[in-house]
């Protein structure tokens, strides 16, 4: 057995280096081996927690290792790169409801000890973490209540709520907003019943109480996140990631444990400021985000003068032909389609050619902060020709052909040129600024926020109707 | 429905209507096409081309007239054209109605349905079809070309070996479809390209082709192009005053002007007088692309060329694109094509005549043995003049620092409030929370402050792989129940295995996915 000295100094390298995992992913490059630091500090901070003082029922730990293991590493052999939100979102539930578990463990060991301590016992006879609340002082154990509670709750609204983000991203779930009749009221009423459950817990009602609280949350999270529409996942994800931070935090709390606080803090900070960037790629607030739907409009919406012109391969074709630069900005239904290895084709034979094609991504493309560019990097577009909204918005009065893929809010003009759109402030890529833009889509319909696009409507506009898949290995023929 | 393309009868008219490319789009609308032999000829395109494209050869006129249910041609019909049509027949061509009101007539007491080409509205829905902008591009191209032509030096300027030569300095005088295409090709050319036009919106436009906008100082409401259509309207005297001293005192400096004014149904305006013709320099070259309508400058003469005794070629054309005949039925084709794609909505060969259609009925000058002309005003109004934006006010170097004090206030006191609040909540925790809990505590604050600084400096792209390296070490929720399931009681056992299992799952899927998408950002 390893003393607590060694678990600690285990708990201080570990930290480090999972600080340095995180500050390695500033770029492509240092993140191969930043990625490594993570795995290093997991082992070590595991190894030394397993063989550190006052642990026991090693024969029922090693299989769950073992199968866990195991399961983790063909989850993510097997997984698709488009199929990567639900990912998230799924290992997101896991810590939710590791969480909810270790929580209620924690009030159960909590309970053993009180009782044995008001029977007279000795107290010396607890194991594991029993032995630790053994030690605590009663103003101490009020506390770890407290930590309980929150754990307890912000783990269950995890849970559930990733595991309706799962759903939805998997298309198991019906995307569409969707609420119970009473809506955001039920959320308030389940929240300040968790609040006075929380009050009978903490003045002994024992383990019921935090039973209702579990259930309580885990509505609340279902609910929550069913009223959240597609297009704003990229915000539920990050903040799910964020929560789980928190919970993990929480019991680290409870369990008196650092190591455990530290990791929570550092990924509920990462999952914050990724919720706040996206809000700010969408000029949307967070509450407005998490309360769903758009904000009101504060007038009429400028009419949209013009008509939608389509074009077939062959146009495009030549006119990708007599460009010298391209920018292409995909979008979710880029993915949805599956187009990515057409585009990523498409893009190798204009390079080929001498043609400059960069690709322009919105900050809330896709399902998941930097979504696309995964997919790119999967469909093996270097990443070097992959650019951010701020490096190339500036570029597309020099571009000579624009492709937007499968994406239509983040390239609305209206966001910038009618106040009274409902998504105007709302950072976007300026498409229209390039000499000609094609717009691969499926048909005529509006976007997720379903607003006009009065780019479709642009003189210099012409819509490649059709699946983006499709579409593109029709045009890819006429491109040698 | 059979459509047929005559020889034009007019003298030096070299365009036709019908090129072998539009045939062959014309036929995958559902229509036959047919065309006289040798219409196509001076054009550049022969016989064999268009019977390549499926196209029926036909012999005289008088035959293709018959044959034909549709006729396209570029020039309004003469009187024995006219005479030829039949009830039931659709012409299109140019028609000029406001002129040709006899032959309008005409072809309404025949029963003839007739589309007028050159009235087509300036909607951006028609622009497709708008043929007068397309000859009108033509036009102000060749003008240049013409210019040049007539010009003894070079546009562009070069220093050579053997001396330094100065650029060309050209005026174009008229903004429109013309003259931003003289524009185009002037600055192209290398020349120092100057450009006026009496609706100031244009203005961008201009300086967007390279070109300098010469600006009046002259107060006026500004001339709004969507109240008539798109087109220029006339300007008050005292404007036109301001004008004429401007362009008197640029005349000494150019070297070729280009004057495009035009004004629908009028006599064209006189813009470069005979004084500033005299004014100009020796070898200087006008192109006045309104000759047809009596000509921006007096001094010109239709159809013809001269020079002056100052020896200033002034260029009176009319026919510049039959000139470029090649070019410039290509795209009259293709207008009369998207023409036809509009009247076979179906794209089966038949024709609907949609008279509720903008477009359709703006063009129609006769139909159902009626004259339909003058059309009703179109219901969508033309491009319209951006309504001007005001310009954000420049702030004086004082402003600029006062307003850099106050948000540095601002923030210096928001900041302070913030770590005030957070100071005060800190102590009363610490008041009633045990020493233990504020030790973790710390810890916490600490490594959120530490996560903040570390997360901003990720990039975006590897946002995803952020986001899966944080759901592996959040596993590390794995330590809180690897110190429970040592427990006594059975149930915390249980449970503690549960978590140890998942957040296996988390730790190793979260870690292998990562590696798996770092792995695939390459770099070219």
């Amino acid at each position: 057995m390893l003393g607590q000295g060694f678990v600690a100094a285990a708990a201080i390298s570990a930290s480090v280096l999972f600080i340095l995992s995180l500050g390695g992913l500033s770029n492509q490059e240092k993140a191969k081996r930043a990625v490594w630091y993570g795995i290093v500090g997991m082992a070590v901070a595991v190894f030394f927690t397993i063989f550190g003082p006052g642990i026991g029922n090693f024969w029922l730990m090693a299989p769950m290792v073992i199968i866990g293991a195991y399961i983790g590493y063909e989850v993510a052999r097997r997984v698709g790169m488009t199929e990567m939100p639900q990912l998230v979102a799924a290992l997101h539930s896991f810590v939710g409801l590791a969480a909810v578990f270790v929580g209620l463990n924690a009030e159960m060991e909590r309970a053993r000890v009180m009782a044995a301590k008001a029977a007279g016992e000795a107290t010396d006879g607890f194991s594991a973490f029993a032995a630790l609340v053994a030690k605590k002082a009663p103003d101490e154990l009020m506390f770890l209540q407290v930590e309980v509670v929150l754990g307890v709750f912000i783990g269950a609204v995890t849970f559930t709520g990733s595991i309706v983000a799962f759903g939805k991203l998997a298309g198991k779930v019906d995307g569409k907003p969707k609420k119970l009749p009473g809506g955001h009221m039920l959320n308030a009423t389940a929240a300040a019943l968790s609040l006075v459950l929380a009050i009978v817990y903490l003045s002994g009602g024992g383990m019921w109480p935090l039973l209702g609280i579990m259930v309580l949350a885990f509505f609340i999270g279902y609910h929550l996140i069913m009223g959240i529409g597609g297009a704003d996942m990229p915000v539920v994800v990050s903040m799910l990631n964020s929560y789980s931070g928190w919970a993990a935090a929480a019991i680290g709390f409870t369990l008196s444990n650092d190591l455990l606080i530290v990791t929570g803090a550092l990924v509920g900070s990462s999952g914050a400021i990724l919720s706040y960037i996206m809000c700010k790629a969408m000029n949307r607030h967070f509450v407005s985000v998490i309360l769903g739907g758009f904000g009101g409009t504060t007038g009429p919406q400028m009419e949209v003068e013009g008509e939608m012109t389509a074009i077939d391969a062959d146009g495009v074709a030549q006119a990708l032909d007599e460009a010298d630069s391209v920018v292409i900005v995909p979008g979710y239904g880029m993915a949805v389609a599956q187009a990515q290895s057409s585009v990523s084709e498409l893009t190798k034979r204009l390079r080929a050619k001498g043609k400059n094609v960069r690709f322009a991504i919105h900050p809330v493309a896709g399902r998941l902060p930097g979504h696309m560019n995964v997919l790119l990097a999967e469909a093996k577009v270097p990443y070097d020709i992959v650019l951010e909204m701020d490096e190339i918005n500036e570029d597309f009065p020099e571009t000579d052909v624009a492709i937007v893929i499968g994406s239509n809010d983040i390239v609305n003009p209206a966001a910038q040129d009618d106040p009274n759109s409902p998504i105007a402030g709302m950072p976007v890529l300026e498409v229209w600024k390039a000499k000609h833009v094609f717009v691969s889509k499926r048909g005529q319909g509006t976007g997720y926020s379903g607003i006009e696009n009065p780019l479709f409507f642009k003189d210099n506009t012409q819509m490649f109707y059709g699946d983006a898949k499709k579409s593109l290995d029709e045009l890819l023929t006429k491109i040698e | 429905m059979k459509i047929g393309t005559p020889k034009e009868v007019m003298e030096g008219e070299a365009r036709v209507a019908m090129t072998p490319d539009s045939a062959m789009a014309l036929q995958k609308l559902g229509h036959e096409c047919a065309i006289e032999t040798g219409a196509g000829t001076k054009a550049g395109f022969s016989d064999a081309a268009y019977e390549e494209a499926g196209v029926e050869i036909v012999k005289t006129a008088a035959q293709l007239w018959k044959a034909s249910d549709i006729v396209a041609k570029v020039r309004p019909p003469t009187e024995t054209e006219a005479k030829r049509l039949r009830k039931g027949q659709t012409l299109i061509s140019f028609f000029w109605p406001a002129a040709n009101e006899e032959l309008m007539n005409l072809a309404a007491s025949k029963g003839a349905t007739t589309i007028a080409m050159d009235m087509v509205p300036r909607i951006s829905r028609a622009q497709k079809m708008d043929a007068l902008s397309s000859m009108a591009n033509i036009a102000g191209y060749r003008a240049v070309i013409e210019a040049g032509n007539n010009f003894g030096r070079f546009f562009t300027g070069q220093i050579t070996a053997a001396g330094k030569v100065p650029p060309a300095k050209v005026l174009i005088v008229g903004a429109g479809v013309a003259g931003l295409a003289a524009i185009g090709t002037a600055t192209s050319l290398g020349a120092v390209t100057y450009a006026f036009d009496v609706r100031p919106e244009v203005a961008e436009q201009v300086e967007s082709m390279g070109a300098e906008f010469v600006y009046l100082d002259f107060d006026e409401e500004t001339q709004d192009g969507a109240a008539t259509g798109g087109y220029a309207a006339p300007s008050s005297p005292e404007f036109r005053e301001a004008q004429l001293a401007k362009f008197r005192e640029l005349a000494p400096e150019m070297d070729i002007v280009i004057t495009t004014a035009l004004i629908p149904n009028r006599e064209a305006p006189e813009l470069w007088t005979e004084d500033m013709v005299a004014s100009m320099k020796r070898g200087s070259v006008i192109v006045d692309l309104a000759a047809e309508k009596g000509g921006n400058c007096k001094l010109t003469v239709m159809d013809d060329k001269i020079v002056t005794d100052g020896g200033v070629t002034i260029i009176g054309y009319t026919d510049f694109p039959s000139r470029m005949a090649t070019q410039s039925s290509t795209l009259y084709a293709t207008n009369i094509r998207h023409m036809m794609t509009d009247l076979t909505p179906e794209k089966d060969g038949v024709i609907v005549h949609d008279m509720e259609d903008d477009v359709i009925r703006g063009a129609t000058v006769t139909h159902d043995k009626e004259v339909t002309f003058p059309p009703p005003p179109p219901k969508v109004a033309a491009i319209a003049a951006a309504p001007k934006k005001e310009a954000p006010k420049e702030l004086t170097p004082e402003e600029k620092r006062a307003q850099e004090i106050a948000t540095f206030k601002a923030q210096t006191k928001s900041q302070v409030t913030l770590l005030a609040v957070g100071g005060a909540l800190m102590l009363l925790l610490g008041q009633i929370a045990p020493a233990s809990f504020m030790q973790h505590f710390i810890v916490f604050a600490l490594a959120c402050f530490v996560g903040f600084q570390v997360i901003w400096g990720v990039a975006h792209s590897l946002h995803t792989p952020l986001m899966a390296v944080t759901n592996a070490i959040s596993g590390i929720i794995i330590l809180g129940a690897i110190l429970q399931i040592g427990s006594g009681n059975w149930i915390v056992v249980v449970l503690a295995a549960i978590s140890v299992l998942i957040a296996t799952i988390n730790i190793v899927g979260g870690f292998m996915v990562t590696r798996r998408m770092l792995a695939m950002f390459q770099k070219s």
